[in-house]
C-alpha cells in the first residue's frame, strides 16, 4: 500500500513543463528522497502534493484517495519548510500548538500534545521558548515537531538541511532518519545534496528536467545508474567522453577523446555512437592491469580528505583523474609515473549528450 | 586617529539633528508649556498658576471638542487602517514585483498636490453647486441640489483620504518583510484563510498597524485645513480652538494651554491604544 501515489503529473507553467508525467508510489512508512539539481522541478512537484499548486495532468494520491480537489488546508500532508517558516510572532509552544488549534482539538489535550511530540524530538520543556532563541537544529527539530504532532499521512521536507552549516548538517542526517524511524511517518525528501539523499532514503528518485531518470535503492542507483545523469549525479566519478568502436557481450571498446582506449560495460548504444564512459574513484587502483582498463600517467597531486583522500593522476593525453586513496597512506609523490586499473564491468558508458 | 574621524563624523552628522530636536521641537514646547502657566492677572502682569488649565476644564464646550476631537481621530486611524491594510497587502504580497514600485508611486501621487488644493478639491466635488449633487440632479435621482459638505461624515472622509498614505507605507514595508512561507505554512498546517489572517499576517504586521496608526492618529489630530475647510463651522476640532485663542483672540495663555493639553491628551491616546493592543513603542521601531 501507498502511502502517496503520484499518476503521470504533468505541470506546465506557459510553455515550460516544470514536471513532466511524473509517476512515482512511496509505500507506508519509507524515507523517500527526490534528488535533482535545482530547477530539476523537485520544489514544484512538492508543492503539488502539498496543494499550492495544480498539476496540469495527473492524480495525486493519499492513502488511495485523490487529493486534487483538496484545498491545501484539508490535506494530511504537512510540509517542512526551506527555511523551516516557524512562526516568529509565536513561542515555540504556540507554534506547535497552531495546528491543533486549527483542527480543534480540545484545549486540555493540545499542552499535553505540545508536551510529548517536544520529548519525541528531544527537546522538552522549551515551550516557553522564543523561535529566535533556539540554534539552527533546534529550529528544525521544532519545525519537525509542528508537522508530526498533527499526525500526518506523509510528511514533505524541502531542503530543510540547506540553512544549516555542514557539521550540523551531517548530524541532522541521522537524527532525521532516526526520527522518521521514532515516528514511522512517510517521508517525503526533497534535495539536491546526494549525501543526504543516499544516508536517509529507503528509495531515492532521481530527477532531471522535470522528469524521473530512474527510481532505486541509494545502493542501485550508486552501483546500477541507468542513465549518465544518474552516474554523474551520485556520488563522485571519473568521466570521459568518447566513442564506441565495438560492442562484444555488453561490453564496449570505447575511443577516449585524446587517444586512450578503454573496455566498459554498455547497454543500447550501438557502435559508432558517442559515449561517456563513468568510473568511480574508489574502483580503480594503483597498478597495472589488463589491456583496456589500464590507464598510465603522472601524480598531479595529493589531495589529503580522511578517508575521502584522492589521489589526481593526469595521462599524457591530459586527463585527470580521480583515484581513491582511502587511507590517505600511499607512497606516491608528486610527479610520480604511475598505472592505474579498475575492473572494467564497473566502468559504465552511457549516451553522451555531445562528444 | 581613526576614533577622532569617527567621533568628528558622528558629531557632524547629531548637530543637525539635535540641533532640530532642542530648537524646533523642545524649545518651543517648553515656551509654550511656560506660557500656559501664565496666570494674567492684569494687563501685561502676570502670576505663575494653573488657571488656564482650570478654565479649560470649567468650560465643557472647550473639553467636549477635544474629547470629539480625539474620537473622530480615532475612528479616522480606524477607517484608514481597514482601507489600507487591503491595499498595502496587495502591493507587497499579490500584486507582481514590476508593478510594485508603480502602484506605490501611485499612492504617493496625491502628496504631490498641496492640503489646501486636494481640500478645495473636495469642495469642487462635494458643494452644493459641485459635481456630485449636479450629476445626481442630472440623474434625477435627486430633485433639489444638495450640500454634501460641512457635516462629520465629510470630514472623517476627506480625513481618512488625507492620511490614508501615511497607513499604507508603515504596512507596505512591514508586509513586504513577510516571507510567503508563513503563509503556506499556515495553510499547510491546517489553518483557514481567516486563521491564516488573524494568527498569522495581522501579528506579523502588528509592528506596520501600530506604527502607520500612531502617524495617522497623530497627523488627524493635530490636523487643521481639511476639518476647516470641509467641516466649516461645524467641525469643532480642536486645533480650531487653538488658532482662535492665538490669533482671533490674542490670548496667548489659553492658547498654549490648549496646545499643551493636545500633546498631553493624544499621547495619552497613544499610549492607551499601545497598552490596550499589548504592543510598546520599542517593538514597532525596530523589528526584534
Amino acid at each position: 500500500m501507498y502511502d502517496l501515489e503520484s499518476k503521470s503529473v504533468t505541470k506546465r507553467f506557459g510553455s515550460f513543463t516544470a514536471v513532466d508525467s511524473v509517476s512515482f508510489g512511496v509505500p507506508s512508512g519509507s524515507f523517500f528522497s527526490i534528488l535533482g539539481p535545482s530547477g530539476c522541478g523537485k520544489t514544484t512537484l512538492m508543492r503539488m502534493i502539498a496543494g499550492f499548486e495544480n498539476p496540469s495532468e495527473g492524480d495525486i494520491l493519499i492513502k488511495d484517495r485523490s487529493v486534487l480537489n483538496d484545498a491545501p488546508n484539508k490535506r494530511n500532508v504537512k510540509m517542512v519548510f526551506q527555511h523551516l517558516a516557524l512562526f516568529p510572532m509565536m513561542n515555540v509552544g504556540e507554534n506547535i500548538a497552531y495546528g491543533l488549534r486549527c483542527r480543534g482539538d480540545a484545549k486540555s489535550s493540545i499542552g499535553d500534545k505540545v508536551k510529548a511530540v517536544l520529548d519525541r524530538v528531544g527537546l522538552p520543556g522549551v515551550e516557553e521558548k522564543q523561535v529566535s532563541q533556539l540554534s539552527g537544529g533546534q529550529k528544525q527539530r521544532i519545525a519537525i515537531a509542528r508537522c508530526m504532532v498533527l499526525e500526518p499521512d506523509v510528511l514533505l521536507l524541502d531542503e530543510p538541511l540547506g540553512a544549516l552549516d555542514l557539521k550540523l548538517r551531517e548530524h541532522m542526517k541521522i537524527e532525521l532518519k532516526q526520527l522518521q524511524h521514532q515516528f514511522e511517518t512517510t517521508f517525503l525528501y526533497i534535495t539536491h545534496d546526494q549525501s543526504e539523499a543516499l544516508v536517509m532514503s529507503d528509495n531515492v528518485a532521481v530527477m532531471n528536467a522535470g522528469r524521473f531518470e530512474q527510481i532505486g535503492s541509494p545502493k542501485e542507483l550508486y552501483d546500477r545508474p541507468v542513465s549518465g545523469f544518474v552516474a554523474g549525479f551520485v556520488g563522485d566519478a571519473n568521466r570521459w567522453a568518447g566513442r564506441i568502436d565495438r560492442v562484444s557481450d555488453g561490453m564496449a571498446r570505447v575511443q577516449l577523446e585524446g587517444g586512450d582506449v578503454v573496455v566498459a560495460t554498455s547497454e543500447g548504444a550501438g557502435d559508432g555512437s558517442s559515449v561517456e564512459v563513468f568510473v568511480r574513484p574508489e574502483v580503480i587502483k594503483i597498478g597495472a592491469g589488463p589491456e583496456g582498463s589500464t590507464l598510465s600517467g603522472k601524480v598531479d597531486s595529493l589531495l589529503f580528505n580522511g578517508a575521502n583522500s584522492r589521489v589526481l593522476v593526469k595521462t599524457p593525453s591530459g586527463k585527470l583523474v580521480e583515484v581513491a586513496d582511502p587511507s590517505g597512506a600511499s607512497t606516491l609523490a608528486e610527479g610520480d609515473e604511475v598505472q592505474i586499473h579498475w575492473d572494467p564491468k564497473r566502468a559504465l558508458a552511457f549516451p553522451g549528450e555531445a562528444a | 586617529m581613526r576614533s577622532d574621524t569617527g567621533k568628528l563624523s558622528l558629531i557632524l552628522l547629531m548637530t543637525p539633528f539635535a540641533l532640530w530636536i532642542v530648537l524646533l521641537i523642545i524649545l518651543p514646547q517648553a515656551g509654550i508649556g511656560y506660557v500656559s502657566l501664565q496666570e494674567k492677572v492684569g494687563p501685561r502682569q502676570y502670576e505663575f498658576g494653573f488657571k488656564n488649565y482650570m478654565d479649560f476644564l470649567g468650560e465643557p464646550i472647550y473639553w467636549n471638542t477635544l474629547l470629539r476631537t480625539a474620537w473622530m481621530s480615532i475612528l479616522v486611524t480606524i477607517l484608514a487602517l481597514l482601507i489600507g491594510f487591503p491595499v498595502a497587502y496587495y502591493i507587497a504580497k499579490i500584486a507582481k514585483k514590476q508593478s510594485r514600485a508603480g502602484l506605490f508611486l501611485l499612492c504617493l501621487i496625491p502628496l504631490w498636490v498641496s492640503d489646501l488644493v486636494r481640500a478645495f478639491g473636495w469642495i469642487v466635488l462635494l458643494r452644493e453647486t459641485g459635481i456630485i449633487s449636479g450629476a445626481l440632479q442630472w440623474l434625477g435621482i435627486i430633485g433639489e441640489p444638495v450640500e454634501l459638505l460641512y457635516n462629520d461624515m465629510t470630514v472623517i472622509i476627506g480625513l481618512v483620504y488625507t492620511v490614508v498614505l501615511f497607513m499604507i507605507v508603515p504596512l507596505v514595508s512591514t508586509l513586504d518583510g513577510m516571507d510567503d512561507a508563513l503563509l503556506e505554512a499556515g495553510y499547510n498546517l491546517g489553518g483557514s484563510r481567516f486563521t491564516v489572517f488573524r494568527r498569522i499576517i495581522v501579528p506579523y504586521a502588528m509592528p506596520g498597524i501600530v506604527s502607520g496608526c500612531i502617524i495617522t492618529f497623530m497627523l488627524t489630530a493635530g490636523s487643521y485645513l481639511t476639518p476647516i475647510l470641509l467641516g466649516g463651522k461645524n467641525s469643532s476640532w480642536f486645533t480650531e480652538q487653538i488658532y482662535n485663542q492665538f490669533i482671533t483672540r490674542y490670548n496667548w495663555e489659553a492658547g498654549a494651554t490648549f496646545g499643551v493639553l493636545l500633546l498631553l491628551f493624544t499621547s495619552f491616546v497613544v499610549w492607551a491604544g499601545l497598552r490596550l493592543t499589548g504592543q510598546s513603542l520599542a517593538t514597532t521601531v525596530a523589528k526584534e
